[in-house]
């Protein structure tokens, strides 16, 4: 790279010492493949189930995922030095989209997310932005000496602020949180001071109290829902008694496939989409949430396992950011379904219903693949 | 595992993240544990309580309202029935808002600011979650026709239909079969719950609450799963509810009506008894009621106006009533006279018009008396003492007898106590006694006080009932049957046991001089000015039948000493009422009854009138005839 000739070189050296392995085809990693599309049979199992075993969506869900795999094998079919070429200038349009989405954008639910490109189609911002941002921060940092001095986490700082204040002013509070965590999560993975992390973390607990105040009702509401869901049993407690209802009944069996009285009953609401680890807890039981656990795992494995063979910080950086932010989906969207965490309206990765969530989180792993598949000296 | 070769050549910033990742991967691996043990918290330490939960979430037990039991007249007539009636109810749960779903309602057939409040009252009761509460009740064709083009756009708000209580004959039977209401907050906290799950009603009146356990019958239930609005998705199991008992009663639905038309528009009661049996043919107080409006609630002002009526309506003064009985005491005051051995047939009483105790200033006044002292009858016998209702000669008896063995031989013939099988209302009267006094008033008592005992006066006190069931046992020769009205209730199965000694003490001979005198008070006529029986002139003549009867007329103002009564100066209402008791035929009798007009004045100008009009509907013209359907 022509930024840091000394650094390339350094690179270009540890690449050499290592053959890639087998488990590339055409860029796309056959065991990542491979463990994705257990996930996703075994999800569509579990939303066949809880959207009635209508055939209509599940076409319309197989086709979201036929497009979100084109997606992923663009996407790694692209070198990992596109990306880091034009890393800055995704982020610059990110965030012109999201101040645009502020003026511009319509609401749902009270919520100025959606972004309508005329006569075609809509999107949210803050989707791109979740992949944007830690690429960002990876482009910045991989200049850079690490672990990184105070000046450029202060700049990197302003970053991860910028996109995530415009997303808390939608306002989407579940997102911008997850979004602010995966870019601490590059700052962590760049190695910052110990210390530093701490601090971080410490302020967190002290601006919670804080954020109580610039909270809106609705958030509010949500918050002591989840301390005291059985106050308002019918109204905001509702969703959450009965999804702690429909895992605790499912046992640790479950009550059989389609046999999930819970979600086909309607008492549990959004069971197709945020809510579908209670269909999973209900009806396949403690094993069938361990085994989706199980999955998750070994897909994050994998991802970790290829952010560490990754040839360079920014390769290093985006895999691990990704795959962590993941787990981030994972644990939030469970914590809020088993009740241990508010309600934010985040869905179970790679099984609830939806495509903009699958699109993102696809092209996630195309990126991944990319750096995977894409050495400089010995492809 | 990251492969060793790669971390030969020490690259720093390498080392860093791979540090940095096995503390994130161990982070990780900690925070789904923690996911873990949260499911399994879940879903095994407490699968037992969610999965009640679920359970109850789905599952509902519905009841079954049992149809309640008919009740029907001697010959088979309706009195209480069952028809459906149409209401509107809202389900709150389903309703987005309530207060603009109630406006659309008023707005197509109109919501009273009372039904609001009421509906209103009945949500903010405790109920179960999708269970509806009526809005609008009574719902006519015309009103579930506009309603029904409507329900579409009002979720939650459902047109019911329910099997009301109806009274098909209202008011001719109000007081006779009693009425059901709806169930209220105390009736609620006394109820079995699961009993009564569906119903709304429950029996408050008569017969409706004497044998509320047979006509409520058995609640059936099924078992339902439901989905989360409260939609029925399928019928698990169910128990089907059993119809309540339908009930024959004594009543004789013909009888009733010719009594309640033979006492029109005067306040009083009818009752008539079948001597054989004990069983209450006719039952009438006036004024009467409709029950049916109680059914589903009356409206305030309603209520209040026949709560607050001077004149009473809702009281059924048949059984509550307690009046003096005035006259119609004295064939058992003569019995007792006749037991005790205190008079015979030949005994005879000077009456002059008055009577004093000895010592004693006080003038107890025959009826016929004047101040002149040209009245009185003579010298009486305790024939002519029945027949001219002589005071003076049961002045005199009662004082013979004094207030203990009064007390005891009157109690026989069910004076002072309530004897009734199945009128949950009916009262006892009073029959004074030594005990009584001191313990009512503290006072003991005074020889005086028997005098007036002696012509049904003071402070005896009877309900028509007691007095017809009385006569019943005087025609039956002193066969004691508890007045009842459900037919297939024998002595056996009374509860708790009212059954009571026959007066079998008393000779035929004794039977025969009462009865016989009895029969004079309205059969002995022609005989000149005050020789013929008190009643002959109103109604002996050209009876086609023999009866015994006795009239009585009861003070209802006290008169003052040497004082004439004069009811022209009276007020309607502090007229004395009267009484006409008597059964007929004589040789067998079938019916034995009582007659009361409130203020009605003489009993046997006023009141035998109605007693011959009844019994000539029974006797002659309607008997066993069926009635005419309204």
């Amino acid at each position: 790279m022509s930024q840091d000739f000394v650094r390339s070189m350094h690179q270009a050296d540890y690449s050499l010492s290592r053959r890639p392995g087998p488990s590339s085809l055409f860029h796309i990693d056959v065991p990542l493949l491979m463990i994705l599309t257990v996930i996703m049979t075994y999800g569509l199992i579990v939303l066949y189930s809880a959207v009635e075993q209508h055939n209509a969506p599940m076409i319309s869900q197989g086709i979201k995922i036929g497009i979100a795999f084109v997606v992923m094998a663009v996407m790694a079919q692209i070198s990992p030095v596109f990306y880091l070429r034009l890393a800055p200038w995704l982020y610059l349009v990110g965030v012109i989209l999201l101040v645009l989405v502020l003026f511009f954008g319509y609401s749902v639910n009270g919520s100025q997310r959606w972004l309508r490109i005329p006569g075609l189609f809509s999107f949210q911002p803050s989707e791109i932005m979740k992949l944007v941002l830690p690429m960002i921060l990876a482009w910045y940092f991989h200049d850079r000496h690490l672990p990184p001095k105070i000046k450029h986490l202060f700049w990197a700082a302003v970053m991860i602020l910028i996109p995530v204040l415009l997303i808390g002013r939608q306002p989407d509070l579940g997102t911008a949180l997850i979004i602010g965590t995966s870019g601490l999560l590059v700052l962590f993975l760049a190695g910052i001071p110990l210390r530093y992390v701490l601090g971080v973390i410490g302020l967190a607990i002290a601006a919670a109290p804080a954020l109580w105040f610039v909270m809106r009702d609705y958030q509010r509401q949500r918050i002591l829902t989840l301390l005291n869901p059985e106050s308002d049993p019918l109204g905001a407690g509702w969703n959450i008694i009965q999804s702690k209802t429909a895992i605790g009944s499912g046992g640790l069996m479950g009550k059989g496939l389609f046999q999930g009285t819970q979600s086909h009953l309607d008492f549990l609401p959004e069971s197709q989409t945020d809510f579908i680890i209670a269909v999973l807890a209900e009806e396949l039981g403690l094993v069938g949430v361990m085994f989706l656990l199980i999955l998750y795992i070994l897909l994050l494995g994998r991802g970790v396992l290829i952010s560490v063979q990754a040839q360079d910080t920014f390769g290093r950086l985006l895999a691990g950011t990704i795959t962590f932010t993941f787990f981030v989906y994972v644990f939030v969207n469970i914590g809020m379904v088993s009740g241990i965490l508010p309600v934010v309206g985040v869905p179970l990765p790679l099984v609830s219903y939806g495509g903009t969530s699958i699109l993102t989180l696809f092209a996630g792993f195309g990126i991944i693949m990319s750096i995977n598949s894409h050495r400089r000296i010995s492809m | 595992m990251p492969e060793p070769l790669a971390f030969k050549d020490h690259s720093g910033e390498s080392r860093i993240y791979f540090d940095r990742v096995v503390v994130a991967f161990a982070l990780l691996l900690l925070a789904t544990l923690f996911l873990v043990a949260r499911m399994f918290y879940l879903q095994i330490i407490q699968h037992d309580l969610y999965s009640t939960l679920s359970d109850k979430n789905r599952i509902h037990v519905e009841s079954v309202p049992p149809v309640r039991g008919l009740i029907f007249d001697r010959h088979g007539e309706l009195l209480a029935d069952n028809i459906p009636s149409f209401r509107l109810a809202i389900t709150k749960e389903r309703v987005k808002n309530l207060d603009d779903t109630i406006a659309e309602i008023n707005k197509l057939i109109g919501v009273s600011d009372d039904r609001i409040k009421s509906f209103n009252r009945r949500q903010s009761q405790r109920r179960r979650p999708y269970e509806s509460v009526p809005i609008r009740l009574r719902l006519s064709q015309e009103e579930i026709a506009k309603v029904s083009v409507a329900l579409y756009d009002l979720p939650g708000v459902e047109v019911e239909a329910k099997l009301i209580r109806h009274y098909p004959m209202g008011e001719l039977m109000a007081h006779a079969v009693g009425s059901v209401r709806r169930i209220n907050e105390s009736d609620a906290k006394r109820i079995d719950r699961i009993a009564y799950s569906g119903t709304d009603h429950i029996g408050k009146i008569g017969i409706e609450k004497y044998y509320e356990d047979l006509l409520l019958g058995k609640v059936g239930y099924r078992r339902v799963e439901t989905d989360a609005r409260g939609r029925v998705m399928k019928i698990l199991d169910s128990t089907p509810s059993s119809q309540g008992k339908n009930l024959k009663l004594h009543i004789d639905a013909n009888l009733q009506k010719a009594a309640s038309d033979a006492l029109g528009d005067r306040r009083g009661s009818i009752v008539a008894i079948d001597p054989k049996t004990g069983g209450i043919l006719a039952m009438v107080s006036k004024p009467s009621y409709d029950p049916n409006l109680f059914v589903n609630g009356i409206d305030f002002a309603t209520y209040a106006g026949l709560r607050d009526s001077i004149d009473v309506p809702l009281f059924n003064r048949a059984v509550q009533g307690q009046y003096e009985p005035g006259s119609t005491i004295k064939p058992f005051v003569a019995l007792t006279g006749l037991i005790t051995g205190a008079t015979n047939e030949e005994y005879k009483v000077k009456d002059p018009g008055w009577f004093k105790l000895p010592k004693s200033n006080r003038l107890y006044r025959d009826w016929n008396w004047t101040k002149d002292g040209t009245g009185g009858h003579g010298l009486v016998n305790i024939t002519k003492a029945i027949y001219r209702s002589c005071n003076i000669y049961f002045y005199e008896l009662a004082v013979k007898l004094g207030i203990d063995r009064l007390h005891e031989n009157l109690a026989m013939f069910g004076f002072g106590k309530n004897t009734a099988v199945d009128l949950p209302e009916a009262r006892s009267g009073l029959l004074p006694s030594r005990e009584w006094k001191m313990g009512a008033r503290g006072e003991i008592w005074y020889p005086g006080d028997t005098v007036n005992i002696g012509i049904g006066q003071g402070d005896i006190l009877v309900t028509p009932l007691q007095l017809a069931s009385a006569v019943a046992v005087l025609a039956n020769r002193g066969k004691v049957l508890a007045p009842r009205l459900y037919m297939d209730i024998s002595d056996d199965d009374l509860v708790p046991p009212q059954k009571q000694n026959d007066i079998d003490l008393i000779p035929d001979h004794d039977w025969d001089l009462i009865i016989g005198a009895m029969e004079k008070v309205v059969h002995r006529g022609n005989q000149g000015f005050g020789e013929n029986g008190t009643a002959w002139a109103y109604i002996g003549r050209g009876i086609k039948y023999r009866m015994a009867g006795k009239s009585g007329t009861a003070q209802v103002v006290g008169i003052a000493q040497g004082e004439l009564y004069d009811e022209e100066l009276l007020t309607e209402r502090q007229r004395k009422h009267a009484w006409f008791v008597a059964f007929a035929p004589i040789e067998d009798p079938v019916i034995a009854l009582a007659v009361l007009i409130e203020n009605g004045g003489g009993g046997s100008k006023n009141a035998a009138p109605i007693v011959r009009e009844v019994l000539d509907y029974y006797l002659i013209e309607g008997h066993g005839k069926r009635v005419a359907k309204k």
